[in-house]
């Protein structure tokens, strides 16, 4: 397994590539005057997206994965790199994305005190279609994602899942090529996750679509995505499919135990696995070979450990253990 | 173009919630690409057009005065009628005090145009750009004059039934004439483009969220309290700042025509100057838009 730092790239025809990103850097300052500190948001991104693939970026928050988008989708200058986007040069011509993809970003601002009807429709208009069309769009698009029930209501009077879905709506309006999806689920209940996953997969199948989507979700990351990169303090660590990442954890299981009140830590086997667990509140993560874990479960559940203990599971490996294999933070991705 | 899609497959109800339909199988990525074109760049899509974008901009932004900006029209409207009253007790309407009279009541009508031309727009666009607000219009293909002139446009007119309203309880209250309140229809375009833009530039420029709405509240009242007392009696620095505020010159070509035989060409000249300062201002905006919208 490759474990190199930069995904791999230049593989791709042209014809085959949906957007290629080589060496791209992007720094900003944080703070004022004499306290002003140069911080690298993006430190030589490379990747390549295949036409009509799903695929993710994935890491904490302040990893950089908006940053990255947000040059992308022509919003951001980067201060080196290139952007290619169905062979248009989006870091010399940044008003070129807007004709190539739909953009879902975090913040409904613009949007909140229009009713949803209204704001896809304006969204459809703004993306150059006409009246009739617009109007066309919008109603397929409502009953699609089921929310016509909420066409009539301002956006900013919906529950979080509500709203994110009406922009989601409007990321849909006017076909793209390319939808740029930003954590596009918060707060959705299930019935919106699927909603949204089933209308990506319409459009990837009917239309080609190609979706770049970023989440710190790591469920939603191994379910939904082709190809995933995982991004970490301005760089990408790893990418490939999630199979291939969890490959090389292959082996290792992981073991948490969630202790009741205090650890015993006066029993000799808990004192031992307190100096190797990755402690979180009551909660300890222990990573292991198969056979070692399957001891330790043993051991923890038939001594006077178990009286302490409170839950516990043994799972196999997921893109959050590849993640803190790599060398990432410990916090910040959700499961 | 796009297909419109009837309806939602059916998704088997034991599929996952984070995990459903076909975009689970991470298959051959290849195997799906259908009508994306291969080989040689993607054709752009069409950009919106400058006055139908600018038309859907302004019917979104229309629409939010349902939601959320009745209170503050109410509130815009009220601080002028309050002032009127209040000026009544010291403006009679005798003819001594004719000039305070017209000066109060055109001051009054334009507050409102100034309240929510300038001061509240130069909130709402400091809002969405300080929340990221903005990059929803500058990740679509439209041209910034539409989203800007759309938003300023929408912003006037919402001043509309305050000043009409204002200027009507004025001319009651001063025993005013009414024949020439048909110059409101030229007042509130102009000076409605001339504060709008500059409270969009505010908005626009303006690198903090407080700042917009210092800005914008300044503005308001430097029209308040430069407005609505008459010229002649003000020391000639605070005539000089009362020149420099684009609103005085809707505040004039109003309380001209409230004459019996008003000077039109002076009319004219005040309205010309609401216009060029209305022409700079929202090109300024313009600007400032293009700016906030790559530079966040």
């Amino acid at each position: 397994m490759d474990t190199q730092p930069i995904a791999a790239t230049g593989t791709l025809a042209p014809a085959d590539s949906c957007c290629t990103v080589r060496d791209l850097t992007k720094t900003y300052r944080s703070g004022r005057g004499a306290k002003a500190t140069t911080v690298t948001a993006n430190a030589g991104i490379s990747l390549e997206i295949r036409r009509g693939e799903v695929f993710g970026l994935l890491g904490p928050n302040g990893a950089g994965k908006s940053t990255l988008v947000r040059q992308l989708t022509g919003l951001l200058r980067p201060d080196g790199g290139s952007i290619d986007l169905f062979g248009h040069d989006i870091v010399r011509h940044p008003d070129r994305a807007a004709r190539l993809l739909g953009y879902l970003g975090q913040e409904s601002t613009a949007l909140d005190e229009l009713t949803v009807a209204l704001a896809v429709e304006t969204t459809a208009r703004l993306r150059g279609l006409s009246t009739p069309a617009a109007r066309d769009e919008r109603d397929a698009v409502l009953a699609e994602l089921a929310l016509e029930p909420l066409a009539g209501r301002p956006l900013a009077r919906l529950s979080g899942g509500q709203r994110r879905l009406a922009c989601f709506a409007t990321a849909l309006v006017g076909t793209r090529p390319l939808l740029v999806l930003d954590e596009p689920t918060t707060g959705m209940d299930p019935v919106a996750r699927r909603a949204v996953w089933s209308a990506v997969a319409r459009r990837r199948a009917e239309q080609g679509v190609t979706v770049l989507l970023v989440t710190h979700n790591v469920i939603e990351a191994e379910t939904v995505l082709d190809r995933v990169a995982v991004v970490d303090q301005g760089r990408i660590i790893a990418c490939d499919t999630p199979g291939g990442l969890k490959a090389m954890v292959d082996g290792d299981v992981r073991l948490d135990l969630v202790w009741r009140d205090e650890p015993p830590l006066g029993l000799p086997l808990v004192a031992g696995l307190a100096a190797r667990a990755t402690r979180n509140g009551r909660r300890w993560t222990v990573r292991t070979g198969p056979d070692e874990a399957r001891d330790l479960v043993a051991e923890v559940t038939s001594g006077p450990a178990f009286a302490a203990l409170d839950d516990f599971s043994l799972s196999t490996p997921s893109l959050e253990d590849v993640y803190l294999l790599l060398g990432g933070r410990q916090e910040g991705l959700a499961r | 173009m796009n297909t419109p899609v009837p309806a939602p497959a059916p998704v088997p109800a034991s599929a996952s919630a984070s995990a459903p339909a076909s975009a689970t199988s991470s298959a051959a990525p290849a195997c799906a690409r259908p009508a994306v074109p291969a080989g040689g760049p993607v054709p752009l899509a069409p950009r919106a057009a400058l006055l139908p974008a600018l038309g859907a901009v302004y019917r979104a932004q229309l629409s939010r005065a349902r939601v959320a900006r009745i209170p503050l029209l109410f509130v815009a409207t009220f601080q002028s009628l309050g002032i009127m009253v209040m000026m009544r007790g010291v403006v009679g309407t005798g003819a001594s005090d004719t000039e305070a009279a017209r000066d109060v009541v055109a001051g009054s009508s334009v507050l409102v145009v100034a309240f929510v031309a300038l001061n509240l727009l130069a909130q709402y666009f400091g809002r969405l750009r300080a929340t990221g607000g903005l990059d929803h219009y500058a990740t679509l293909p439209v041209p910034a004059a539409s989203v800007v002139l759309g938003t300023a446009a929408a912003y006037a007119s919402f001043t509309v039934p305050g000043t009409l309203l204002t200027a009507a309880v004025g001319c009651a209250l001063f025993q005013l004439s009414w024949v020439h309140l048909w110059v409101l229809a030229l007042v509130v375009p102009l000076a409605g483009a001339a504060l709008a833009g500059l409270g969009a530039a505010c908005g626009l420029l303006a690198n903090r969220q407080e700042i917009a709405t210092l800005l914008g509240q300044l503005g308001m009242s430097a029209a308040l309290l430069l407005g609505v007392l008459p010229s002649s009696r003000m020391p000639a620095p605070i005539q000089w700042l009362r020149d420099l505020l684009p609103s005085t010159y809707g505040v004039e070509a109003l309380a001209r025509s409230f004459a019996a035989r008003p000077d039109w060409a002076l009319v004219g000249a005040d309205l010309a100057v609401c216009a060029v300062v209305g022409l700079l201002s929202l090109t300024l905006a313009t600007w400032a838009y293009r700016r906030a919208a790559t530079h966040a």
